[in-house]
């Protein structure tokens, strides 16, 4: 089926070679950092951690999301999502795959990354990351590659998928709850030790994933001849509206808790993220304009004449998808490491190499998207029309 | 065959890459790497013991072990705080790279390189384990 | 027989998969590694149960006293010298009281007291949480209780260093060579890309030496097995008022700071 990636329009090839040339720029920034050593990013001995892991932390999210196509459709029988699982099951594999990047560009000896392998810790939970991971990836590529392999030839997909197709849902939960759990336990990183973590991660993944999903769909109507469905947008922007307001919420909890409490200890990276720490500003006005974004997403997807507006709909979504993507990354990641164990706090901003990089991994990403999704669209143009049994 | 005549073009390109370290070594003798065992040190325990052969274990072993033996010993020393290797003559030795091995064979670039460098292998000890600063001697 | 290109490109994967997968298995189970009796600890090495130390901050009279306890172990553990914070690689340096002991602020106790300095290094916990989120096992923890770096399987996630509670871990973030003053050939460097910390001055206590911090102290830091109860250390804290840092957090310091009882407290 991948011969259908190699035929397109003039726009399409336009597309695919930029992003190879963005991906070309982003290697050669990495060879840069490969040869020099991490210190040409904005890390430091006491933020540790930045764009990079805050990029990983919020894409995982982003392919876990792909349960919220699947629950419906293979548990609940809800058909309008039938068009669109693939999409959604393609999406996985390419954030995944994007995940992986981004942890391989922040080790500081990617060519040892197989020793997590060859030295199983499990009490480790970078280990049982890896493991999960991997494993989601190669569910969804076998369950997207066989039922889209189905689909194209209007049969029903094989019997033994289904179990496979079961298990993703849980093993969705779990690459996130995994990935939450690498920050929840560490006993010295006062934003990060709460018990809401992973309710959290779980929480802003399904609005962002959706979110982008949705995105992806109005995208897709227009450059091509599929069309995935109002009724799945909609459905999707629903989720998405739950979602983000669940997601606002467990925030607010944080904030209570904290600022209730007095605890200086809880109280110093909210008041970094939102007021400023000692006079270090730098990561407040992200911070507020996610507020405003969220808000504003929320509001334009409340009411349902914004919401059934494909017009505000994208701007809705948009406006999550960043929102989220700026609490879940920069904030998330950054802010537990201020102030430092000395209570002091050291500022982070990320350089020019580690922002190609990341353009770069995002690049590989989204042509892997591309060429997905393009084969998903030729198969389903092909079967327009036909009677496929499910 | 169809595109029959670009087929062909990109078979002769690939070959021409794929052969190119053969036929660029064509007449260059690469002669067989003789790494010395002639320093102070070693010539002292040859000296000592009366024979030869003096390495931790025969030359033989050494010659393919060696990686091995380096690896079990970084283990060994590391992880399970051990100090001590009785070789198989009975002899006792500090299991160090630095301060073992290198003590005797100071001369990494008529020892080690030589060999190293005829098979193309780069091994990356020596970013952090410091070699012996070879004088001009 | 005629075969079609998705059933060719599934026997290639497959038996990719096999060969590279087989190659593996067998070379790893080939490892034989060093038999028993062949290796042993130095005759001289002390043995310990768990690795612990008491620091007294009065018996540190000049800024050179503590100047020399990190001149010791850097200088003689290759060390390098950054130069600035965000790079900076330091195994034993100090803190001022509100720093190292941030749970313990203070608005009225005298700015003197505030501002006093205390040497701080890895704790060497005895439950230390950079050994339960290492996925290597790169840093683990020894039977002397010695919290340890395998510098040659660190792949450098720094995962380490957001567990650890006390920054005690400093990441390479370049080749450290160049920023060694002096270095000591007996002793390897790291190289980029690895995370370091103290190790205890393993190499010293192999051949029955103190570490290098304890030497250059001149008796402000007691050193020994906190498990021997009747060791120098464990009468100390038996019998005075010991600090450690943030004990809270459950992941039991080996470091310990006498407070009180002298002129200077």
């Amino acid at each position: 089926m991948l011969e259908k990636a190699l035929v397109g329009s003039k726009k399409y090839w336009a597309w695919i070679f930029l992003l190879l040339g963005i991906a070309g720029v982003g290697t050669i920034a990495y060879l840069y950092q490969f040869i020099y050593g991490l210190g040409v990013t904005g890390l430091s001995r006491d933020v540790s951690w930045g764009f990079y892991i805050a990029q990983f932390t919020f894409l995982v999210g982003v392919a876990a999301s792909a349960v919220m196509l699947v629950i419906p459709f293979y548990l609940h029988n809800y058909k309008q999502f039938g068009k669109i699982v693939i999409l959604g099951e393609f999406l996985a594999i390419s954030s995944v795959l994007m995940c992986i990047l981004f942890i391989f560009v922040d080790l500081g000896q990617p060519m040892r990354v197989m020793n997590v392998m060859l030295h199983p810790t499990p009490n480790s939970v970078m280990f049982w990351d890896m493991i999960v991971l991997l494993g989601y990836l190669g569910i969804n590529v076998l369950v997207g590659w066989t039922t889209l392999g189905a689909e194209r030839k209007a049969v029903a997909p094989p019997k033994w998928i289904k179990p496979f197709v079961y298990l993703s849902i849980p093993w969705a939960a779990s690459i996130h709850t995994v990935t939450a759990f690498l920050y929840a336990g560490l006993p010295g990183r006062h934003l990060w030790l709460t018990a809401i973590m992973a309710a959290r991660f779980l929480s802003s993944a399904f609005a962002s994933g959706p979110a982008l999903l949705i995105l992806l769909c109005l995208i897709v109507r227009k450059v091509s001849k599929f069309d995935p469905g109002k009724e799945a947008i909609q459905s999707l922007a629903k989720i998405v509206t739950y979602a983000m307001i669940i997601n606002v919420f467990f925030f607010l909890l944080e904030i209570f808790t904290a600022f209730y409490s007095n605890i200086p200890g809880h109280m110093h990276p909210l008041k970094y993220l939102f007021v400023g720490l000692e006079g270090h500003t730098r990561l407040v006005p992200f911070m507020w304009t996610a507020v405003v974004l969220a808000f504003l997403g929320i509001g334009l997807l409340l009411f349902p004449a914004t919401r059934k507006n494909e017009g505000t709909l994208a701007i809705a979504v948009l406006s999550v998808f960043v929102a989220a993507w700026i609490d879940k990354g920069m904030g998330l990641v950054v802010g537990g490491f201020i102030p430092n164990p000395f209570e002091k706090v050291v500022e982070y901003s990320p350089t020019l190499p580690e922002l190609l990089i990341t353009v770069g991994v995002y690049a590989i990403g989204f042509l892997v998207l591309t060429v997905l999704y393009k084969v998903a669209i030729a198969v389903k143009e092909d079967t327009a029309g036909l009677e496929i049994p499910h | 065959m169809y595109n029959g005549g670009k087929i062909i073009i990109g078979l002769a390109i690939f070959m021409a890459f794929v052969t190119f370290p053969f036929y660029n070594n064509f007449g260059k003798a690469n002669a067989k790497p003789e790494p010395k065992t002639d320093t102070p040190a070693i010539k002292e325990v040859q000296a000592q013991l009366g024979k030869k052969e003096v390495c931790i274990e025969p030359k033989a072993a050494m010659k393919g072990e060696h990686m091995q033996m380096l690896n079990d010993w970084r283990d060994s020393v590391v992880r399970d705080g051990n100090r001590i290797y009785v070789a198989s003559d009975g002899r006792k030795h500090n299991m160090s790279l630095q301060n073992t091995c290198m003590k005797c064979h100071s001369n990494k670039k008529e020892f080690c390189d030589k060999c190293h460098n005829y098979m193309a292998v780069v091994p990356y000890c020596w970013d952090c384990h410091i070699a012996p600063k070879e004088n001009k001697s | 027989m005629s075969i079609n290109r998705r059933q060719f490109l599934k026997i290639a994967g497959i038996s990719t998969v096999l060969g590279l997968g087989s190659t593996a298995a067998i070379n790893s189970a080939k490892r034989s590694g060093l038999e028993a009796s062949t290796v042993s600890p130095d005759p001289a090495a002390i043995p310990f149960k768990r690795w612990g130390m008491v620091i007294d901050m009065s018996k540190f009279k000049t800024e050179d006293d503590r100047k020399k306890v990190y001149e010791a172990c850097h200088s003689i553990h290759n060390v390098p010298d950054l130069g600035n914070p965000k790079d900076e690689v330091k195994w034993i340096w100090e803190e001022k009281f509100g720093a190292t002991f941030p749970d313990n602020e203070n608005e009225f106790a005298s700015h003197e007291a505030m501002e006093k300095p205390f040497i701080v290094l890895c704790n060497h916990c005895a439950a230390p949480a950079c050994v339960r989120v290492c996925p290597t096992k790169a840093t683990f923890k020894r039977k002397d209780g010695i919290v340890m770096m395998d510098m040659h399987r660190c792949i450098g996630c720094r995962f380490c260093m957001a567990a650890c509670p006390f920054g005690a871990r400093s990441f390479n973030w370049k080749d450290p060579r160049p920023f060694i003053k002096k270095e000591n050939l007996e002793f390897p460097t790291r190289t980029k890309g690895v995370v370091e910390k103290c190790t205890g001055c393993y190499e010293r206590l192999a051949i029955g030496q103190k570490p290098a911090c304890v030497e250059a102290s001149n008796g402000g830091i007691i050193f020994g097995d906190l498990e021997d109860p009747n060791s120098e250390i464990r009468k100390t804290i038996g019998s005075r008022y010991t600090l450690r840092r943030k004990p809270a957090l459950g992941t039991e310091p080996s470091v310990y700071y006498l407070i009180g009882g002298n002129e200077n407290a």
